[in-house]
Formats: C-alpha cells, structure tokens, sequence
C-alpha cells in the first residue's frame, strides 16, 4: 500500500507539521505552464494587437500553444487536490477573501477567450477544410465551423475585429492569471522568502521570458522537423524579446533579494544559511548565472557582433533552452525552496523527493508533457505555420 | 452545526475513556504507554456505544454568549506531553511524529552559549527516547550538558482574530466561529492546504486519512457542551487554562488579569487568542 505521506527530514527546529510538505512538484509545475501560457500569449499579441509583423510566423503557433497548454494548467491543481471532486466548492461558493477562490474565474475566463480567439484564428482553415474533407475528419471540421461558412472580404474584417479585440482582453486575462499566481506566494507572510510585493512582478516578467524562450525552441525546432528555413529575422525579433525581459526578470530578482538581505528581518540567518548550502547550485548558479546571466551574455555577443544566419538562430536557441531551465528552476526554489526554510526560522527542511505516487516526479513530469503531445496533434488539426496554411490555401 | 453533530456522536464514547485517562495523570501513574493499543480501545468503545447520549446542552449552546480564548503558563509546564497524548486520542489525530494539533517545545541554554536548543516531542532523539512514535516524552538528551535554562512552551492553533488561514481558504470550509474558535468543515474542505502555507504557527496540517486540513478546534465538541479542551482536563500542573472572556470569573479571565501575558509572531497581524506567561525573546 503507498503510504499517505512521506516525511521530510530536517536540521535545527521545525514546527511537528511541518515535516509534511504541503506543495510538492505538482505546484512547481503549475506557475511553470500558466508563465509559459502568458509568454506565449504575449507574443501572440505582438502581432495581433501591436502589428510587429516579424513575429507572423509564430503568432498563430504561439495562440495555439497557449491553448494547449491553458487546458493543462488545472490538472496540476486537481492532482494535488486532497478532494479534487469539491474542486468547484471553490466556484460555486467562493470565499472572496482568498486569492485563490479567483483560480476558477481567471482560468475559465481565460480558457474561453483563448479558445474563442483560436476559432476565429483558425476559422478560414475550419472552413476550407469542412468543405473539400470527407467522412469523418470532414464532419468534425463542419462541426467546428458552427454553421458558418462565410469567408468573405467582410466576414474576414469581420473576424479581424474579434481578434484584436480578444488580443486586446487577453493581455490582461493572461497577465492577470499568472500575476494571481505571484500574488498566491507573495502575499503569504507566513515565510519571509515568499513574502514580497515584488514577487507577482517577478512571476510575470518570468512568465513573459519563459513563453518567448518556448516559441523560440519549438519554432526552430519545427522549423528542422519539417525542413523549411527558419525564419530568420522572426528569431531575431524574439531574441531582442527576450534580451530585454530577461534583463528585466534578472534586476528584479536581484532586487527581491537585496531586498530580504538588507531588511535582514527574522529568519534571515536561516535564509542565509539556505542560500549558501542548499540553494547554492539550484540558484545562484542553474537559476542565475546558467538561466539568466549566460542566456543575457550570449544574446548580447549575438547583437553586438552582428551575427546573422544559422550561427544567430543557433545562439537564440540555445539561450531560449537555458531560459527555460531558469524559470523551472526559479519555480521550484521558489514553491519548495519556500517550504524548506522552517516557519520557526530556526531549522531547514528536505524536500522528499518522490518517483511514484500522486504528486511524484513521474505525474508532475507527465502533466508537463503533455501539453506538448496535445501540441504535437493540433498542429495536425489546425495548421498553425504560413508556409503551411499558404500551400493549402493554394 | 452539521460537522459539529457529528463531532459530537464520534466523540461521546471516548469522553468517558479520557476521563480515565486524566484521572489516571493526576494519579501520578503513567497509565498509557502502549499508544498503539490505546486508541484502537477507544475507537472500539466509540464503536460498542450503543447510543449516544442526548446533548441537550449542546443544543442550547449559543455561540453569541462566550468568548473564548487560552492561556499557557510556560513557567508551569513540565514536558509531561499527556496533553498531546490527549489530544491524540481525544480528536483522533494520526498517530506518528508528523501530525499535532498541540505539541510542546523545550528550549534549552546551555552554558556559554546566547541561541537555544530546541525541539519538540517530534525530535527523532525524543522519539527513540520513547521508543515509538506513538508515545511521547522529552529524553535526557542534556544530562552531560551543564543547562544555564530551560522551559517548555505548549504549542496549539492561536484561533487568531484575523486567521491568515480563514483569510486564504478559498471555499470558507474554515472559518471563525462567533465565539472565537477558528475550525474547519471537514466535509466542505478541498484540500488544497493554502490554509497550511498561510499559517505562521504551523498549527495546520494535512490529515492523510481524510485527506483535508486539520488542526486544533480547542475541542469544540466538547466546550460547546461545558468541558474543556482534553490538553486542558489532562494537564497535571495546570500550565494550560481556558476559558470564557465574556465571564470575568472564569479561570481565563483571571490568568489574563493576573498575568502579563503576551502572543507569538504579534509581527503577523494575526492577533492570536492563546496568551502565554513566562516564554523567552527566541520562543517564536
């Protein structure tokens, strides 16, 4: 039989309960797909609401992404969940004092904007493909037309007006889901390493790098998987992106932490003491100088030297990878890293690290990969790359 | 009022077997050291109850009346854990070192040194003093050590009067009672233990059988019928009082009167309703 909990070990003096960890990897799992949501999100609308044309190539691949992944992001939740069944009490009869009674609303919200602006995105694909499909394939696109086949010069300005317009809403709805999520840590001052004004800023800008890293490796990597040119300057464009937020989320964390170490409230020694061991490798160094510093390093020599072609789009992947493995990174010391600095202030906890079971490595890595299998088969049913969608509409 | 029904017919059965268990305590002898058999006795007289006995008090109880709050003389406090023992059998909490809905510090200066030791029942040093999880006691571990000073402090939930944890429930299946307890419906609760990260006592907990949060409730099942709290009925020294504040004869009241008393983490905002007398600067 599995049992019902597995306790931490610990140093120093912790509270008898807190041995138990609340939040494992399921909860780092969690900010890590609603920030790559946001991301993606982000720059979808870089084209959709600010007409940054070098962004077209992936601006409908970015929609569709978020789509995807959106779907996923309560799995994490439910999973964790000790009734996932009363999952809605939190709906229906919301306490209006808890952030976290506002997860149902933000999420749901955001899933139907993001779902109708994926329709009316895909709508003339829906359309081409209802009528010249047969069987079965040919029924679920004329179903997913919902009776409308009008593809006129109107119709399509139309439509136009619908996605700027839900663009325009998403950016907030996006950003405001994952800033809720900041919000659910900074705004708990029971650990002082959560407990920062900054930290749905710093969520956010996280959000924005990670989503923008994403559509960089999956572009490029469609991109060799279908064998057509990368788009060069579209690469280019999210490189710049990127270089500036990541600065940006690199400042801001180094402010949050200037910031605990010279207020040096209560607690600090223990922080100090966490930092310098535990955190010592996960943060300073995959967090800042692998995830941040290096990615801002290699992406300024790129711009600097001016270099172009495969060496550029190479160089932008790469540091689009080492983004990623940032914010995961910052995710995890943030969610566990939190819970193993003792509320006592006195003592340090192990995380317990589980393969198996509900909320072990092996269901949290399985709720992060399979956003990107639903990926893999959508971008079958609603073609997301121009050169694509050109060949069929030809 | 539904949870608290339930509370009541699952408890009554056990409120005669803690009788014997206090009883036992101010007898002096160490009645119950075989933990592992003792609660599955009074599950089994909770199951062979034929009825429960009516609760008419239960049903006049107004919580509009009282106000209740707690009060630790840390200076009294021996380290005897037949509190926590009680409270284990009493409210059914799991039976291992990771669960407490009340638990008992010790801090310890020794010769020289400004930082204390401390730890808690749940030491695993205290627990192989014990011998098993499911008993309780402080070892000796200082007996070479030349001790400047040391006290013990009872830890239990604050019932605070601006609850973090009520605070960020996000369905209110925890919430303040009017007459200041701070519980949870058990059967409303989804689990998601924000209500755990909220606190700055690490008075909550996850009940792995029920699968929701779970914490002290001062046993509310049994002060709404006119008893008191099982750490209170049990404690042989008197270091736990409790009582009605809105009563200015109650024993509570007067430890509030007679006493400089002060709260832990006042910092938080959360304003707790357990005052203690007699803790140190490092007791947080």
């Amino acid at each position: 039989m599995e049992a019902l909990f597995t306790p931490a070990a610990f140093t120093g003096y912790t509270y008898p309960n807190e041995t138990v960890f609340p939040w494992g990897v399921l909860i780092v799992v969690y900010p890590y797909l609603t920030g790559l949501v946001a991301g993606a999100f982000t720059v979808s609308s870089l084209y959709q609401v600010f007409g940054m044309q070098r962004f077209k190539p992936v601006a409908h691949f970015a929609l569709l992404a978020s789509w995807c992944l959106m779907l996923f992001v309560p799995t994490p939740l439910l999973l964790h969940l000790g009734h996932p069944e009363r999952a809605f009490n939190a709906v229906f009869t919301p306490h209006w004092t808890s952030a976290m009674a506002m997860f149902g609303y933000f999420a749901g919200f955001y899933i139907l904007l993001l779902t109708l602006e994926t329709w009316f995105v895909f709508r003339p694909h829906i359309v081409h493909q209802a009528q010249t499909l047969k069987g079965l394939p040919g029924l679920f696109y004329r179903v997913l037309t919902l009776g409308s086949y009008d593809l006129s010069e109107k119709a399509m300005r139309y439509d136009s007006k619908w996605i700027f317009a839900l663009a325009v809403t998403g950016i907030p709805a996006a950003h405001g889901l994952h800033g809720y999520v900041g919000f659910l840590f900074g705004s708990l001052k029971s650990r002082e390493w959560w407990s920062s004004d900054l930290m749905p800023v710093i969520f956010l800008f996280s959000a924005i790098i990670s989503g923008t890293s994403l559509l960089i490796v999956l572009y490029v990597l469609s991109c060799k998987l279908r064998r057509v040119p990368v788009d060069v300057d579209c690469v280019k464009g999210m490189g710049y992106t990127l270089w500036g937020f990541v600065m940006f989320t690199l400042l801001l964390e180094g402010v949050e932490f200037a910031n605990i170490v010279y207020k040096g409230r209560e607690g600090i020694d223990m922080i100090m003491l966490f930092v310098s061991t535990r955190l010592l490798i996960p943060f300073f160094v995959v967090q800042i100088a692998i995830g941040a510093a290096t990615p801002i390093l290699i992406l300024s020599f790129l711009f600097w030297r001016g270099v172009a072609g495969k060496a550029l789009v190479t160089g932008i992947t790469v540091a689009g990878c080492l983004v990623l493995i940032n914010v995961i990174m910052m995710r995890f010391n943030v969610v566990i890293g939190g819970q193993e600095i003792a509320k006592t202030g006195k003592g340090l906890l192990y995380y317990p690290w589980e393969l198996l079971g509900r909320e072990g490595v092996l269901a949290a890595a399985s709720v992060l990969i399979a956003p990107f299998l639903l990926m893999l088969l959508m971008v079958r049913v609603f073609p997301p790359w121009e050169d694509e969608t050109k060949a069929l509409s030809h | 009022m539904d949870e608290k029904e339930k509370l009541e017919k699952q408890q009554a059965g056990r409120r005669a077997f803690l009788g014997c268990l206090g009883g036992a305590v101010a007898g002096g002898a160490v009645a119950v050291t075989a933990g592992s058999v003792l609660p599955k006795q009074a599950l089994a007289a909770a199951a062979t109850t034929p009825e429960s006995p009516p609760a008419p008090a239960a049903k006049a109880y107004d919580p509009t009346k009282h106000k209740w709050a707690f009060g630790v003389d840390a200076t009294k406090c021996i380290g005897c854990l037949r509190c926590v023992e009680a409270c284990k059998l009493e409210n059914e909490v799991a039976l291992d070192a990771h669960h407490f809905r009340t638990w008992v510090e010790r801090y310890v200066y020794l010769d020289g040194e400004d930082t204390p030791h401390v730890d808690s029942q749940a030491d695993p040093v205290n627990i192989a003093a014990a011998g098993t999880e499911r008993d309780y006691r402080f070892s000796n571990r200082y007996k070479d050590e030349k001790v400047d000073k040391a006290f013990f402090v009872p830890k239990l939930c604050n019932h605070c009067t601006h609850p973090a944890c009520v605070q960020v429930c996000p369905t209110g299946a925890t919430f303040k009672t009017e007459d200041g307890a701070v519980v949870i419906d058990h059967t409303y609760c989804i689990g998601c233990q924000y209500c755990v990260q909220a606190c700055p006592y690490g008075a909550r907990f996850f009940n792995p059988e029920k699968r929701v949060t779970d914490k002290c409730t001062w046993c509310y099942h049994r002060i709404t019928k006119g008893l008191m709290p099982a750490c209170v009925e049990v404690c042989p020294v008197s270091a736990r009082v409790f009582g009605d504040r809105n009563d200015k004869e109650s024993t509570i009241s007067k430890f509030l009167a007679d006493n400089r008393v002060e709260v832990l983490k006042p910092e938080t905002g959360n304003a707790p309703n357990v005052f203690y007398v007699g803790i140190d600067k490092d007791v947080s």
